[in-house]
C-alpha cells in the first residue's frame, strides 16, 4: 500500500512540476517565475523523500537538505537583487 | 508492519502530495501576483511536512531507527519559506509603481529605505527603476 502510495504521489508531484514549469514559461514578470523556482525547489525537495521511501535509500536526505538550502538562497539572492541592484553591498 | 501503520503512512504521503499539487495549481492558475504568492507558500509548506512526517514515521516503523535528517528539513524548510514570502513580497510592491504609490509616508525626511540609492554605491542600478 505505501509503494502506491509513493506511486501516486511521484504522479502528482510531477504534474506540480509540469505546472511549475508552465508557469515559469509564461510568467509576466520576473517574480513570477522566481516564484515558480521557488515552488519547484519544495517539489523537488517532496520526490527525492519520495523516492527515498520508495527506493528505501536513506543517503538521498542529504541531496534533500542540500536542495532546501540553495533554494533558499537562490531566491533570496534573486530577491535582493531585484530590490537593491546588487546582491552584496 | 502493522495495517495501521501502514494505512497511516499511505495517507500521509497521499495527502501530502495533494496539497502540493493544489499548491503547484494555484501558481498556475491564480490571476494575481500576490494571489499567486499566497497559493504555494501555504499549500507546499503544508505538503512537504506532511510527507516528511510519513518518511518519520515509515523509517520508524519499517527499519526501526529513528530518522533525524527530516527534522532537518523540516527546521529549515518552516524557517525559511516565510522569509521567502516576505523577499517575493516586498520586492513586488516596491517593482510595481501602482503598488508603491499606496505606500504609507515614512514620517521622516528619509524614504523607504529599498527605494534610496544603496549608501557608498556608485551605480545607479536601483532595481525599481528598470520597470
Amino acid at each position: 500500500m505505501i509503494t502506491l502510495a509513493c506511486q501516486i504521489a511521484l504522479v502528482a508531484i510531477g504534474l506540480s512540476v509540469v505546472l511549475n514549469v508552465y508557469r515559469i514559461v509564461a510568467g509576466p514578470d520576473v517574480l513570477d517565475r522566481i516564484l515558480a523556482l521557488d515552488t519547484m525547489v519544495i517539489n523537488a525537495i517532496a520526490l527525492i523523500v519520495v523516492i527515498a521511501m520508495l527506493f528505501e535509500a536513506p543517503t538521498y536526505f542529504e541531496a534533500a537538505l542540500l536542495f532546501a538550502m540553495v533554494g533558499f538562497l537562490t531566491t533570496v539572492s534573486f530577491c535582493k537583487y531585484l530590490l537593491r541592484g546588487n546582491v552584496i553591498e | 508492519m502493522p495495517i495501521v501503520a501502514e494505512f497511516l503512512i499511505a495517507a500521509l504521503i497521499v495527502v501530502g502530495a495533494f496539497f502540493l499539487l493544489v499548491g503547484s495549481f494555484a501558481l498556475a492558475k491564480l490571476p494575481d501576483m500576490m494571489r499567486r504568492l499566497h497559493g504555494p507558500t501555504k499549500a507546499t509548506t503544508l505538503g512537504v511536512g506532511s510527507i516528511l512526517i510519513a518518511s518519520m514515521a515509515y523509517a520508524a516503523v519499517v527499519r526501526g531507527t529513528l530518522s533525524i535528517h527530516e527534522l532537518l528539513i523540516t527546521l529549515f524548510l518552516f524557517l525559511t519559506a516565510p522569509v521567502t514570502a516576505f523577499m517575493v513580497a516586498k520586492a513586488h510592491i516596491l517593482r510595481d509603481r501602482r503598488e508603491r504609490a499606496k505606500l504609507p509616508p515614512t514620517g521622516s525626511e528619509k524614504g523607504w529605505a529599498t527605494l534610496d540609492p544603496s549608501p557608498g554605491s556608485t551605480d545607479e542600478l536601483a532595481g525599481f527603476e528598470r520597470k
